[in-house]
């Protein structure tokens, strides 16, 4: 298929193609400068701008959600967000930095969705409820869902920022009290990346859209609809405390010994072995820890359904999700070559569950593949 | 028809209704709308939550040590405050101590949170409602280096500097494509900086989003990541570790140190650069004086930074705890959190049910059990609403009060009890604000004296950053490296059945959580939140809330313009997630569906 990102198209190119004449979009121009309070000489460089290479817009709508993934994007280090906002893209609509409010913000999306009908990513923070009629959200006067989908009918890709997004996240634990619903199963016609976390890793977010635009392409994703570069490896396949628990040292209890040599957190209640994200690699924060590192077990944010996967303390042998019986203390204790045998075994498991693809892809072996991840794959 | 409320504020709903929806530059979903006289002042305000999310009937059964990860998700803007309030609500039910270093740990993260929170909320979320960012474009950048000399040391200022941000600030407008920037008010003449102000802001605008991301380091070395680092009932679940074997594993000299440097730097930007961006803004808006609303009438704080740990004295607390009603200043109330008399949540314009509606219930009685549907005279339909009946229900918040009073909570009204206590580290820094803008103390209460407190408190925060980090030091140095107690960590330990509430002054205000275990389980979780109190709707009897009022009486410039809306509702901060309330184990099961 054609890039559904086309950065190499301007918007001049557009507007010949849908029938306008060049004395129009000249017109446009100088009724654009004007709307700015700026000279009429300005028209002249706003056209050539035009001509040459527009910035893709970007639509970043929120939902119900606690504004933590725009929170960890604004603390990109590489590239700064700044960077981002100013040069790379053009951020046309984000409720939480935007200028423009009530009908002078709403009157963008018309304008984006109209004069870049194919072009602009949908990027999505929080999810769409349900109940109570869907107006447990709503913006301008109607519910969230009826915004999400009119954007997500004329966007190039939707980019599903955090668990809420992609998963339903917190609002959607049991009982999932406003039927909280994710992106992916609101939006069935367009290629949806699904880049969880709570929130995601700010360099993870900048990456991802960055890899679009200096691509042209979407990333590759696994049968979750993840991008494989930063969730193809679990937390516990790079963890810098993995020696320890491949040598049976354990933290016991918070603050003993253990925790202050900086033993394996696994009997605590970390989700590393079952979590597949980047924390252990790319870290947080430009790179300064992850919360393994700080000394509490990661509470797999970024997996589905994890707030339902029994309490944070509990060992993740126990809830079976390896297809392994084994517990932490008997993995703990084995010698290296056990430890090897069981994390075999769940390759072989994954492996299995997900057919031709070979071990070292086993990223995204999760308990759900959705149709939805199956297309995009197709289509890229 | 013109009303007055039982608080004191006269309502006119007869002129042109005006509606803004969504409010942006906001976390979360808010909608106001506002009655315009012909003079275009507002007469009239409705404020309405536009969202619901129902974690506390999430949270029923679940283990109450996973708490805080769960109420930390209600807000990821004021990160880490909810959680650490859910753990001050659990240790208070289960009776657990938590080690000195904890506490200055948990501080050093609330201060984090406080001094980035208000300087993202300063440049980020508030500055565009003063700063026009067009006008920066006919600056002379010789003229606003002179400017930026005159008021600050900070040495990002030459006249190159910012001739190049103004040229980056150019190619941006001439690419015909604004982004964020776009259909905004520019050139309205609410704006009133010169244009040298205005890119001297814009430099600082970019400056503090680059900023920001250092100081949340903090919260990455003692919590693993930022926005939601990690806790711990009992303490903090970071180890220390300065001498032995494994140092490296936990927090060790480095971190120490690289945690030491944010905070110097945290200092330095914010006196160098927000405080004196503060008051050069201020300088040229001193005539607009609109928004006091129930300051200065109405306020309240919990208090919060503990000095020592396991202290909820008044006397051990760094911010201030009280009550002011009635605009008596020489008044300052206590506040008892347990007391079922004082804070009650009322529902009867909320989109909430409750048995009797013209009754409050105290959290630790709390119900929360959805009920949509608009008053007789809205107008558009439930699911595509024009306006909303404000004599019916008309929003997801609920009405709090405290002894019956719509109270404001936030840094304004920390700043105001702890000067009116004559506390020196509050009343020094305000007369010397109020003494250098030529002002009197009672223009504190207004938009811009929420604005100026909120500054005087990041820069207060960074301060005390300071001193926590010395205290953590001192005490390791002391022998001292212990930062939880987990004696009471399994739940056989604990007793039978337990309540528990705990407090914090979050960025936006006063915040409590209250929690009910029952056989090691939460049997009931109620969190009011400062935007609930700041955003109340009205209540039975008429009173309006902190949003509401402060609208009052305020001229717009334009009537199609929201800038002086935005202008007052920002200088609330306004946190929509926190605020719109969560779901009690009484609300009705709903079935799950699937879209397809």
């Amino acid at each position: 298929m054609s890039s559904p990102i086309s950065t190499s198209d301007t918007f001049y190119n557009h507007f010949r193609r849908h029938g306008i004449s060049r004395r129009t979009f000249l017109n446009f121009c100088g009724v654009s400068a004007a709307t700015l309070g700026l000279a009429p000489t300005m028209a002249g460089r706003i056209a050539h701008a035009l001509e040459t290479k527009p910035r893709t817009p970007v639509i970043w709508l929120h939902g119900l959600e606690c504004t933590c993934c725009s929170e960890s994007f604004i603390r990109s280090a590489h590239p700064l967000a700044t960077d981002v906002i100013l040069s790379m893209i053009s951020l046309d609509y984000d409720d939480l930095i935007m200028a423009s409010a009530g009908h002078q913000a709403e009157a963008i999306l018309d304008d984006i969705r109209t004069r870049y009908r194919g072009q602009y990513i949908l990027a999505v923070e929080g999810n769409a409820p349900f109940g109570q009629d869907g107006m447990s959200c709503f913006i301008a006067g109607r519910p969230f869902h009826e915004q999400l989908k009119e954007m997500a009918a004329d966007c190039s890709a939707v980019v599903a920022w955090g668990s809420c997004a992609s998963w339903g996240c917190v609002q959607a634990a049991r009982p999932n009290p406003t039927q909280a619903t994710p992106v992916d199963e609101i939006i069935r016609d367009k290629p949806v990346i699904k880049v969880p976390g709570c929130p995601p890793i700010a360099e993870v977010m900048t990456g991802i859209l960055t890899y679009m635009l200096t691509f042209d392409r979407l990333p590759e994703l696994d049968r979750q609809g993840r991008p494989k570069m930063f969730y193809g490896q679990r937390i516990h396949d790079k963890c810098y405390r993995r020696p320890h628990f491949d040598a049976g040292q354990f933290v016991e209890r918070f603050d003993d010994e253990g925790a202050r040599k900086g033993y394996c957190l696994y009997k605590v209640g970390c989700k590393g072995p079952t979590t597949y994200n980047a924390c252990s690699t790319v870290r947080w924060n430009n790179g300064v820890s992850f919360p393994i590192q700080s000394g509490h077990g990661c509470i797999g944010c970024s997996e589905k359904g994890f707030w339902d996967k029994e309490g944070f303390y509990q060992h993740v042998t126990d809830t079976h999700v390896f297809g392994v019986e084994a517990n932490a203390d008997k993995v703990g204790l084995a010698a290296v070559g056990g430890v090897g045998a069981a994390i075999g075994a769940h390759a072989a498991y994954s492996a299995y569950r997900r057919g031709k693809q070979s071990v070292d892809q086993s990223a995204g072996a999760g308990e759900q593949t959705t149709a939805k991840a199956t297309e995009t794959e197709s289509q890229d | 028809m013109t009303v007055t409320t039982p608080n004191g504020f006269s309502l006119d709903n007869s002129g042109q209704r005006v509606v803004v929806d969504p409010v942006t530059r906001i976390e979360g979903h808010l909608r106001v709308e506002v009655n315009l006289d012909e003079s275009n002042v507002i007469r009239n305000a409705v404020s309405t939550g536009t969202m619901w999310r129902g974690l506390e009937v999430i949270l029923k059964g679940r283990d109450p040590r996973d708490a805080w990860a769960f109420t930390q998700r209600i807000c990821g803007v004021c990160t880490g405050t909810h959680a650490l309030t859910s753990v001050r609500a659990v240790e208070d039910a289960l009776g657990i101590d938590i080690p000195e270093n904890a506490n200055s740990i948990r501080n050093l993260m609330q201060l984090t949170l406080q001094a980035q929170d208000h300087l993202v909320h300063f440049y980020h979320l508030h500055a565009l409602d003063w700063v026009d960012v067009v006008s920066a474009l006919k600056a002379d950048p010789k003229a606003t280096s002179q400017l930026a000399q005159s008021i600050s040391p900070w040495p990002l200022s030459s006249p190159g500097y910012f001739r190049d941000i103004k040229a980056r600030l150019t190619r941006f407008v001439e690419s015909g494509q604004l982004g964020p920037f776009m259909n905004g008010y520019w050139g309205s003449p609410a704006y009133k900086l010169p244009p040298e102000a205005n890119l001297m802001a814009v430099a600082h605008y970019l400056e503090a989003l680059d900023f920001q991301k250092e100081i949340v380091k903090i919260h990455t070395v003692y919590g693993g990541k930022n926005p939601h680092p990690n806790w711990l009932v009992g303490g903090m679940p970071c180890a220390i570790n300065v001498d032995d074997t494994g140092a490296v594993g936990a927090i060790n000299m480095e971190r120490l140190n690289l945690v030491s440097s944010i905070i110097d730097r945290t200092i330095e930007f914010i006196d160098q650069v927000y405080l004196p961006d503060l008051q050069a803004i201020a300088s040229f808006y001193k005539d607009w004086t609109y928004g006091g609303g129930l300051s200065g009438q109405s306020m309240l704080s919990y208090g919060d930074i503990p000095d020592h740990a396991n202290d909820d004295s008044e006397a051990n607390l760094l911010l201030p705890r009280g009550a002011i009603i009635g605009g008596d200043l020489n008044t300052i109330h206590p506040v008892d959190l347990r007391d079922p008399e004082q804070i009650q949540e009322f529902v009867d314009h909320s989109w909430f049910h409750y048995a009797d509606e013209t009754q409050g219930l105290h959290p630790w009685d709390g119900v929360t059990e959805p009920n949509f549907q608009l008053g007789p005279n809205a107008k558009g339909s439930k699911t595509h609403i024009q306006a909303v009946d404000e004599n019916a229900k008309y929003s997801w918040i609920k009405a709090p009060r405290w002894r019956g009073h719509a109270m404001e909570v936030g840094p304004l009204s920390r700043w105001v009890i702890g000067y009116v206590q004559g506390r020196p580290d509050f009343k020094e820094p305000v007369d010397k604000l109020l003494t250098d803008l030529g002002l009197p103390v009672t223009a504190l209460f207004s938009t811009l004296g929420r604005t100026a407190a909120r500054g005087l408190e990041a820069s207060w925060a960074a301060h005390k950053m300071r001193y926590f980090q010395d205290k953590l030091v001192a005490n390791i140095k002391a022998g001292d490296t212990a930062t939880a107690n987990t004696d009471h960590w399994e739940p056989r330990t604990w007793p039978k059945q337990a309540k528990g509430v705990g407090t914090t002054e979050a960025p936006r205000g006063a915040l409590g959580h209250w929690v009910s275990i029952d056989n090691g389980k939460i049997d009931n979780y109620q969190a009011v939140v400062p935007t609930t109190w700041n955003g109340s709707p009205r209540d039975p009897a008429g009173n309006i809330g902190a949003y509401e009022a402060a609208l009052l009486n305020t001229p717009l410039a334009k009537a199609e313009e929201p800038l002086e809306i935005l202008r007052t509702l920002h200088s609330f901060d306004p946190c929509l997630a926190c605020s719109t309330h969560l779901m009690s184990p009484d609300g009705s099961p709903l079935t799950e569906i699937r879209v397809r």
